[in-house]
């Protein structure tokens, strides 16, 4: 219905080329457009972190970007974080710790805890716990989604299966 | 490995019982990859919207749907009036989806739209014009008992000339009601006039419990079509699908037989799906109406809005005790505000009664409630149902009472609590009971009575910083609760011929780990890797027959009847084997994928090989078993009296506090939990349950408040709704009391519901420890607080009332 600007940018590492809604935000647009579904619509409104991607390595809510603002950037989406060594870790660690109950929090918080390592390598539980203040989880009482992230952090280096899996 | 190694392996005895097991469908969920209701579109499918009442409380004089149908990429726009056969919903049959002449509250639904996009049928909304004639809002409980209340289901319903179509019926929907009270509940033990003239000590408080909301990450949802015949296929977030195929069919008016409901893995469930809504029917009439699969989804508002909340409570309890801590007696009367239609909340007294009659030993109980209309949201059922709020003014009687007669409150509820063996007032017979040692384990793991003591002492001392320590208790059914005809579960098994196990059960995965803790208690008896078996679990028309995920029943139930369902597998296996190996079946036994001997652990035949021998030979066989198992529960009585369940989770939670009396504002710093859960199964899914339970507890006693003012909901979002978020979470130390139940499955039983309980009543305590000041209204918010600190909170007091 309404006006369509045509952008290019690359998601999960591919190039793509997509015309889209200039009032359609990211969320929408991974969604609906690509087809992408791990990317969850929680609130719509920047409350709840279930739609955290990575645009040019930053986290933030898709559910506040237009997907016209994706145009030059690089993407990530949970289907894309657990290709890498971290996030191949990371869902290791959500696994392993049971970090995950109903899931639907999970790709978002996944995002988040990942940007967090990007930046603080081995962070604490209070450091962990501050990263994902923006990241509401109903079912788990966070504790074992920190766990998770803090151990995480607490390996050295990846082992060599999961650099093997970095494309 | 050689064939002699094999022949002479041992497999030394192994158990997954107790282990951490991640869940089974983690790995697919943190990928990214699990399709959630959201994530699924039919070709073809159209998307419905509600348009809901602009008005609190309304007659609706007009609807015009005529702009709406001709705007392009409209298949079709409903009101009351095009369904002539819509029948009332809910618990009493006082609802129909489509409103009738009048709208009761803001959530209600006027109107429905079909359109080929979201976008569209949001448009479409905005076209159809309703004219509305106001009424006076019914905003508050107490105002609906006055005799002069406005009914808010008027008898004969729609006597205002507007009720089109409606055909006869005796529903409330249909009749009306002369007054405003919903539903009563009334139950009695023992005598509380001689209850309270033994005592030597009477408190009488009144405790006024807020709306809080589930808040379900992944929002409602539901996809529906018909096929050509008229079989109607449903994508639904539901948590009881049996019984929703039978109520469904009575909406539709057509066989049960003829629907299938699937359900895609959910966004959280905690109560909020064991209700059929009316979105839910809107968006089958839409499918119905348009020939095409109809999906609806809500927005986060609409969740707000349009979903069930906790059963708010207004509550006054009277309870008494001797001089030497016996307790005597209590006198419960609740005033449940039911909000404009009756969902589950409305009989949150079930659980209630238990909790003021058979947690702690009380000759004389004497308890009343009465639901009432109001034009508030209405209340459905939410993990805890009824018993955060029993226990929030039980276990803060039991510190003021153990207060006024000089007793230590450890002590005191030790002299009262109760132990195996004991049949309570209302019926309940405690089989395993570890009440006692949860509440030693409590204490002593948080070092209660020092910190009790000390926090005490500081109360008058300088500054503003106070800390605080309170503890409550919990008794909760751990074994089912027989409130259908049926409390059971079935479960279909089958083996491949390589030894793997498909477990066709009919619990429902809400997120919880049922498929986990299933497959854990089949593996257990079969001998096999959890890695072996394949849950299938989401499809009446292949799962059998199961009543639901509630009452925290999965684990014992559904748990009990999959070791059923292999122990049938296994005995067939061991008939087989023991033929072979010219034995007896005692003399063997299935471990580590192999057929071995019982006496030395001695490999005999691979599992798989022995299954290939049985399925090719002359007489070919699979071995498939099904087990129905039906807890060895009752029906209560008229009276509410009965052994409701097989089993009873009891727990105590020491919440640590640290309250800044210049702001009210509070921090909580530990939960120390000891919840006796029969036996840990799964111990990774445990520890989540009882941390998310703590958590969600936290929220009820400190965040959470869905502020509703004469009717309008104030904080439909997550900014101003406040849920707890990970910086705020306490230190939990939660310790597992195993008393090994008889009848649970390896000897557990459920606890699902069990950590949210405690939280808030033990908050309460605490804060009374901390500053000698006691709350009797939640949420415990800085500004709340504040006023109660400094004098500024009247004390509440509502006079008993009992409907006629």
């Amino acid at each position: 219905m309404s006006l369509k600007h045509e952008i290019e940018f690359t998601l999960n590492g591919v190039k793509r080329k997509l015309a889209v809604d200039v009032t359609m935000n990211a969320l929408d647009m991974l969604r609906e457009v690509v087809g992408l579904t791990g990317t969850k619509y929680g609130c719509g409104e920047g409350e709840c972190g279930a739609c955290t991607i990575q645009v040019d390595g930053v986290s933030l809510n898709s559910c506040l970007m237009f997907a016209v603002d994706c145009a030059g950037r690089n993407v990530t989406t949970v289907e894309g974080l657990t290709d890498q060594p971290r996030g191949e870790a990371l869902r290791e660690s959500f696994v392993e710790h049971g970090a995950v109950q109903c899931g639907f929090c999970t790709p978002g918080m996944m995002m988040q805890a990942d940007h967090l390592l990007a930046k603080h390598e081995h962070p604490d539980a209070a450091c962990v716990k501050r990263g994902l203040e923006g990241n509401l989880c109903r079912c788990t009482g966070y504790k074992k989604i920190v766990d998770a992230v803090v151990a995480c952090g607490g390996r050295d280096s990846v082992t060599p299966a999961q650099a093997g899996v970095q494309k | 490995m050689t064939v002699a190694e094999k022949k002479h392996r041992i497999i030394e005895p192994d158990s997954l019982i107790g282990k951490r097991i991640p869940k089974m469908d983690a790995p697919d969920k943190a990928s990214g990859r699990t399709r959630y209701i959201h994530d699924i579109d039919l070709p073809g499918q159209l998307h419905g919207k509600i348009l809901r009442s602009a008005r609190i409380h309304a007659l609706i004089k007009s609807i015009d749907t005529s702009a709406a149908k001709a705007l392009p990429g409209v298949h079709v726009v409903i009101t009351a009036a095009d369904i002539p056969d819509q029948r009332p919903i809910g618990v009493a049959k006082d609802h129909f989806p489509l409103k009738v002449g009048r709208v009761r509250s803001e959530r209600d639904e006027i109107a429905a739209v079909a359109a080929e996009s979201e976008e569209i049928a949001e448009a479409a909304l905005k076209l159809i014009k309703v004219e509305y004639e106001d009424l006076p809002v019914i905003g508050n409980p107490e105002d609906s008992i006055k005799p002069d209340a406005v009914l808010i289901h008027p008898e004969p319903h729609g006597a205002d000339g507007t009720h089109l179509h409606l055909k006869q019926g005796t529903s409330i929907a249909h009749r009306g009601k002369a007054d405003n009270v919903a539903m009563r509940f009334d139950y009695a033990h023992g005598d509380v006039v001689q209850g309270e003239a033994e005592s030597d000590a009477v408190v009488e408080d009144t405790f006024k419990l807020h709306y809080v909301t589930h808040c379900c990450m992944g929002v409602s949802g539901m996809i529906a079509e018909f096929d050509a015949a008229g079989n109607v296929q449903m994508y639904s977030n539901t948590q009881v699908p049996f019984l929703h195929k039978r109520e469904f069919a009575e909406y539709l008016n057509i066989d049960p037989a003829r629907i299938r409901i699937i359900q895609p893995p959910i966004g959280g469930g905690f109560g909020s799906k064991l209700d059929i809504y009316p979105f839910e029917v809107i968006c089958l009439y839409l499918a119905r109406a348009a020939k095409r699969p109809v999906k609806m989804l809500f927005t986060r508002e609409e969740e707000f809005l349009a979903s069930p909340t906790r059963q708010p409570v207004l509550l006054t309890l009277r309870s008494g005790c001797k001089k030497d801590g016996t307790l005597t007696f209590r006198t419960v009367h609740t005033l449940h505000d039911n909000g404009a239609y009756t969902s589950w909340g409305a009989t949150t007294p079930f659980v209630m009664m238990q909790t003021f009659s058979s947690l702690y030993r009380v000759p004389h109980c004497d308890y009343h409630t009465a639901a009432v209309y109001t034009n508030n949201p209405y209340a459905g059922s939410f993990r805890g149902y009824g018993n955060l709020q029993a226990t929030f003014a039980i276990e803060q009687h039991m510190d003021m009472l153990a207060a006024k007669i000089g007793m230590d409150p450890l002590e005191f509820r030790m002299k009262n609590a109760q132990d195996a063996g004991e049949v309570t007032g209302q019926g309940m017979s405690f089989k395993s009971c570890g009440f006692k040692e949860c509440i030693t384990t409590a204490a002593s793991r948080s070092d209660f009575a020092r910190k009790f003591a000390e926090n005490q002492a500081n109360q008058k001392k300088p500054g503003n910083i106070k800390r605080g320590i309170g503890m409550a208790s919990m008794l909760h059914v751990g074994g089912g609760a027989k409130i259908y005809p049926s409390d059971g579960c079935g479960t279909i098994l089958k083996m491949d011929d390589f030894a793997n196990v498909t477990l066709i059960t009919g619990a429902s995965e809400i997120g919880q780990g049922s498929e986990t803790v299933l497959s854990q208690l089949v593996c257990e008896e079969l001998g096999l890797p959890i890695s072996a078996i394949t849950v299938v679990n989401n499809d009446t028309a292949i799962t059998p027959w199961d009543v639901g995920v509630h009452a925290s029943r999965t684990t014992f139930i559904a748990g009990n009847s999959a070791i059923g369902a292999a122990k049938k597998a296994k005995g067939k296996i061991l008939a087989v084997a023991a033929k072979k190996f010219d034995c007896t079946e005692a003399d063997l036994d299935l471990r580590g994928g192999f057929v071995i001997r019982a006496a030395s652990g001695e490999a005999l035949v691979e599992l798989s090989k022995l299954l290939r021998n049985l399925h090719f030979q002359e007489k070919a066989e699979l071995v498939m078993t099904t087990f129905y198992y039906e807890p060895p529960s009752v029906h209560q009585d008229k009276g509410f009296k009965g052994d409701v369940s097989a089993a009873y989770a009891w727990g105590n939670q020491v919440v640590e506090i640290e309250v800044d009396t210049d702001t009210g504002f509070i921090r909580l710093l530990k939960v120390t939990g000891a919840h006796d859960v029969g036996r840990v199964l799964n111990r990774l899914g445990i520890e989540g349950q009882i941390e998310g339970g703590v958590v969600m507890g936290q929220g009820y006693a400190f965040t959470e408040d869905l502020m509703i003012e004469d009717g309008k909901m104030k904080n439909p979002n997550f900014r101003d709704y406040k849920l707890v978020t990970a910086p705020e979470i306490p230190e939990m130390d939660i310790a597992f009391i195993e008393s090994m139940d008889g009848e649970g499955p390896q000897g557990a039983k459920g606890v699902g519901e069990a950590p949210s309980i405690c939280m808030a009543a033990a908050a309460a305590n605490a804060i009374a420890n901390a500053t000698g000041t006691r709350m009797f209204e939640l949420p415990f918010t800085p500004e709340k607080v504040y006023r109660a600190l400094h004098g500024q909170t009247p004390k509440r007091y509502w006079k008993p009332w009992k409907a006629e």
